[in-house]
């Protein structure tokens, strides 16, 4: 080919793509949606609304949270799809995202809603703490199941507790804070303390704790219903078990991050993220969902997840949270070294 | 002039054309020099000034008044500080601060209740204040007035400021100083084992007349192939709580020092292996001969004739060992359980807590003894001398039964733990549910069902490692050939090879984050590579530069000098001479270049963990996100992928190396 028809050529390619992308937006959406639903999310919402495109931008919530804080100056983000509420108040706090009230926003339940007006995050989902516990290992041990957050200190389950490292992960930071609600300060730390004499490893994720019970590294592993529900249906013999006090939790949410080009487009996603179709499509990993009504039962966990959420209030848990991390590594991080 | 020069063409003027080759092997010193500076000097000064970059409370920042009950009379307006002098609220340690901390602005008012009537007014004294209503950002110098239940959600923010708080504050929190002790003994007790076993491995290899040394050599190359995450995975499947031989543990845990000593000799082995068995490669055989004269037994010719002969191999094989496994990332994130190590709490620090700031310091940290270990090594082998004179006469080994049979167990007991590490990872690999379910499938290889980044991650993987290994191998010898065959410039040469040797100390984990400290600035013209494949490259050819720097250089400088010289005495320009000479000469330490940066770029996690992104995720990388989700068995899998391909690479590069030295390297024979 001469150099000159491979110009002309390279202009045409370039005349096609610039009035094909005239068409359509593209949006960077930033998310921490498990993997294995990203492809469906983008197909459901982009059948919905074809003139809008999402490049997603995936990793663990901790990663993206870093990430998203790194780019404060100058944010590569047009949308947060999927990221915990309580990092969505972190980014909040230095003035990243776009207050917007989605068309329908008032049909939510209150609790996945930003309190500001207009709200600056919107849930789609929660994740409910839980404890994945493994009945073959248990019967070999001759343990009984744990009923409550207090049965977790036991003497017999010494060493057979796995939680995440809340340092690390937002699972285990959930944790704590859930603790420190129900319990009130003093009785919660005195309850870790109690705790940390049964455990056996802290992990620096959320859900390894139900995958080291599916798999028999431990009994029980404080985590998250939704693993324990995927570590089931992939025929490991474990139960999940939701304490009796109430679990913390945690709301994915979506949010617009301030000063995208893209504004309008944007505005359309977080519209349609809240609608009742989109929560009907969260339903099929996620047993609670924002829109009230919608949740049909996830199978292996029981119908009423949402009943055992407790009131969470994450701007109190985002305000006092490097107090809590600080507190937790101090007590718990020095000191736990193993035997040997 | 005479009439015969007249009658000549006019030609080039010879010493022209010398200048401009000067002139562009300055040019290309310059630019690969640059590259350095850019790519090492300049990142890792940005991340020291980020450990001393501080955030603390600065109570004068603030002003504060409060009202009576009825919410019309105002008290005197007073600062934070004046109020906290008075009230004592908060301590000198609870102003030092991260960038994430909030301090509550109800401390500095005496007797607050929320459900009071009292209420209250905030300003700053500078336009840098800022604060929190709730989650809101607020701010700025004019008075701003809350009821009380608002005033309770009122958090005071940090400012940024320089200084040596970072420091402080990491020396007084005993979970993090603690990894210091536990790094140094970890390091320390893996050094000693792994220097014993490779010690004797080599001995073996070297010094006996036992069978099958081809293929403990082989064996023995293993866990170059692998990311050390892989012998952490093993571990689990071996002495875990469902391990097949739990027994052997005795009740303790493997999560902790036992296991990361164990895989730390799995990984560091090969490395101490080549150093040592160099070392025990060449020996007089007088000294033994005068040894057997003087009626030493073995035993002490052994102290006083092999191990002073290997004795620099020997420290220098500990120092590498010592530094691997200090900066070592991968296996004690599997591994390591509660017991902290310097390289993991970096990345707890960056990717759990945000804490930048925090990570910069123990990077600080684990900077020193990676460079105390560096420099140390290099002056030990300043004062190697020449242990093989001229009149030296090799030594050869003679068979002895009973000495051959016990190298030969020695070796055999080596490689079965070294193959039963990777056999062990194929296994649980391919088991679908461990233990429940001990059938096997393929279900650990559907990538794309996980977190981690899916077949995807693979491919990129690959292409990462071949870009590495073209670019990385240009770049590399290129510089070597400016810094080992130029003349003049001195003093730049010496810079450029300091700055060569300067990667070999700068572990992955601190070099990941001053990338990102340099790089993810949008003030850096170098911006637009941040979260491409570019900067994954740029980052791996880096930190494997040493190695390849100084492979590079041993092959030139067994070039003949005059080669130079003659080629501008034939007015040949300098890169004919570089390509029709110097490469076809030095082709077998290109190739050796390029396959170590391509098995390096393969396994390597702690550089690009905080690089990669969604469009980039890597295989390695991918093994660490999978079994930190608890996605053991597929991270197994993944893992193996790694093995194999770099196996493949092996083979090919076997096979090319015999094609065209066959071609290029006649003269050698």
């Amino acid at each position: 080919m001469t150099s000159r028809s491979s110009a002309v050529l390279a202009a045409l390619a370039a005349a096609l793509l610039s009035s094909s992308a005239f068409a359509e937006t593209t949006l960077t959406v930033y998310t921490s949606v498990e993997a294995v639903d990203l492809d469906r999310y983008k197909q459901t919402f982009e059948a919905a609304n074809p003139d809008i495109k999402i490049n997603w931008v995936r990793d663990s919530t901790g990663v993206m949270t870093a990430k998203l804080l790194a780019e404060k100056d100058n944010p590569q983000a047009d949308v947060v799809w999927g990221v915990a509420a309580t990092s969505l108040l972190l980014l909040k706090g230095e003035g990243m995202l776009e207050p917007y009230a989605p068309a329908g926003v008032e049909k939510l339940d209150p609790k996945f809603v930003d309190q500001a007006t207009p709200p600056s995050w919107v849930g789609m989902d929660a994740y409910v703490a839980a404890l994945c516990y493994n009945t073959v290992e248990a019967e070999k041990l001759g343990l009984t199941p744990p009923k409550s957050w207090a049965d977790l200190t036991k003497p017999e389950y010494k060493g057979h507790v796995v939680m995440p490292n809340p340092n690390s992960s937002g699972t285990g930071f959930l944790d704590v804070s859930a603790w420190l609600q129900i319990m009130g300060e003093e009785a919660a730390w005195k309850y870790m303390d109690a705790l940390h004499e049964n455990i056996a490893a802290y992990t620096h994720s959320g859900s390894k704790p139900c995958k080291m019970a599916a798999a028999g590294e431990t009994v029980i592993g404080v985590s998250f219903e939704f693993p324990g529900a995927k570590a089931k249906q992939g025929g490991a013999p474990i139960d999940i078990i939701f304490p009796s006090e109430g679990s913390g939790w945690e709301a994915e949410a979506t949010a617009i991050i301030a000063g995208t080009a893209n504004l309008e487009a944007a505005k359309k996603l977080v519209d349609w993220s809240i609608s009742k179709e989109a929560n009907e499509m969260y339903n099929v990993g996620y047993a609670v969902v924002a829109y009230p009504g919608v949740a049909k039962p996830v199978e292996h966990l029981p119908a009423d997840v949402a009943a055992k959420m407790i009131k969470n209030d994450f701007e109190w848990a985002a305000n006092n949270r490097a107090k809590i991390l600080a507190e937790w590594a101090k007590r718990y991080d020095g000191k736990s070294e193993p035997k040997s | 002039m005479s009439v015969a020069a007249l009658a000549l063409p006019a030609g080039r003027a010879p010493r022209q054309s010398i200048a401009r080759d000067d002139l562009v092997k300055r040019g290309l010193m310059v630019a690969i020099s640059l590259y350095l500076v850019l790519s090492l000097a300049a990142p890792l000064y940005v991340m020291l000034s980020k450990s001393l970059s501080t955030y603390r409370f600065d109570l004068k920042q603030f002003e504060l008044q409060v009202s009576d009950a009825t919410g019309t009379v105002w008290s005197e307006p007073a600062s934070a500080e004046a109020l906290n002098a008075r009230l004592s609220a908060a301590t000198a340690d609870d102003l030092r601060a991260g960038s994430d901390s909030r301090l509550a602005a109800t401390k500095f008012v005496e007797d607050f209740s929320f459900r009071s009537p009292v209420r209250y007014r905030l300003r700053g004294t500078e336009e840098g204040a800022r604060w929190l209503v709730g989650s809101a950002p607020g701010g700025g110098t004019a008075w701003q007035e809350f009821d009380s239940n608002t005033f309770r959600r009122v958090m005071l923010r940090p400012v940024q400021s320089y200084g040596l708080d970072n420091f402080v504050s990491y020396f007084s929190t005993p979970a993090l100083s603690n990894s210091i002790r536990n790094s140094a003994l970890m390091a320390t007790i893996s050094t000693a084992i792994t220097i014993a076993v490779a010690f004797g491995l080599a001995y073996a290899l070297n010094r006996s007349t036992m069978p099958f040394k081809g293929f403990f050599r082989l064996v023995t190359a293993i866990p170059i192939l692998v990311p050390s995450l892989l012998p952490g995975i093993a571990l689990v499947y071996l002495f875990g709580n469902q391990g097949l031989l739990k027994g052997l543990m005795m009740g303790y845990s493997i999560y902790g020092p036992i296991g990361i000593v164990i895989g730390s000799v799995f990984f560091t082995l090969p490395h101490a292996f080549l150093i040592i068995s160099t070392a025990l490669s060449v020996a007089d055989a007088r000294h033994y001969e005068a040894a057997a004269s003087l009626r030493a037994s073995r035993w002490r010719t052994f102290w006083t004739v092999t191990v002073p002969g290997a004795r620099f191999g020997i420290v220098s094989a500990a120092f590498v060992v010592f530094t691997l496994v200090i900066t070592d990332f991968g296996l004690p994130k599997v591994i390591g359980g509660q017991y902290n190590m310097l390289a993991v709490d970096i990345y707890k620090q960056v990717i759990g807590q945000q804490n930048f700031e925090m990570g910069a310091v123990v990077s600080v940290i684990l900077l020193i003894p990676a460079v105390l270990a560096f420099v140390v090594d290099r002056i030990v082998q300043r004062r190697q001398v020449a242990l093989l004179s001229a009149r030296a006469v090799p030594y050869r080994p003679k068979p002895n039964r009973r000495f051959d049979m016990l190298c030969l167990a020695w070796c055999a007991f080596v490689a079965v733990f070294l193959v039963g590490i990777i056999g062990i990872c194929q296994l649980a690999a391919l088991v679908k549910l461990w233990p429940y379910d001990m059938s096997l499938g393929l279900k650990n290889y559907a990538f794309d069902l996980m977190d981690g980044g899916g077949w995807a991650a693979y491919w990129n993987s690959i292409e990462m490692a071949l870009l590495t290994a073209v670019v990385g191998t240009v770049v590399v010898f290129t510089g070597a050939y400016m810094v080992e065959k130029t003349k003049g410039f001195a003093t730049g040469r010496a810079a450029f090879h300091f700055l060569a040797m300067l990667p070999m100390a700068v572990p992955g984990m601190v070099l990941g984050l001053a990338y990102i400290f340099f790089f993810n600035n949008p003030a850096n013209p170098l911006n637009p590579i941040y979260g491409t494949m570019a900067i994954l490259v740029v980052c791996t050819v880096t930190h494997f530069y040493t190695v390849s720097h100084l492979t590079a250089l041993t092959a030139l400088k067994q070039m003949d000098a005059e080669f130079e010289p003659v080629a501008e005495s034939l007015r040949q320009p300098f890169h004919r001479l570089f390509f029709k000479v110097t490469v076809p000469v030095c082709l077998p330490a290109i190739l050796d270049i390029s396959i170590y940066l391509f098995v390096n770029a393969m396994t390597t996690v702690s550089a690009v963990v905080f690089l990669y992104s969604t469009q980039t995720q890597l295989a390695s990388v991918a093994v660490l996100n999978m079994d930190d989700a608890g996605d053991i068995a597929p991270a197994a899998a993944m893992g193996m992928m790694i093995f194999y391909t770099n196996v493949v690479a092996r083979l090919v590069h076997a096979l090319l190396s015999r094609l065209l030295l066959a071609r290029s390297q006649a003269w050698r024979r």
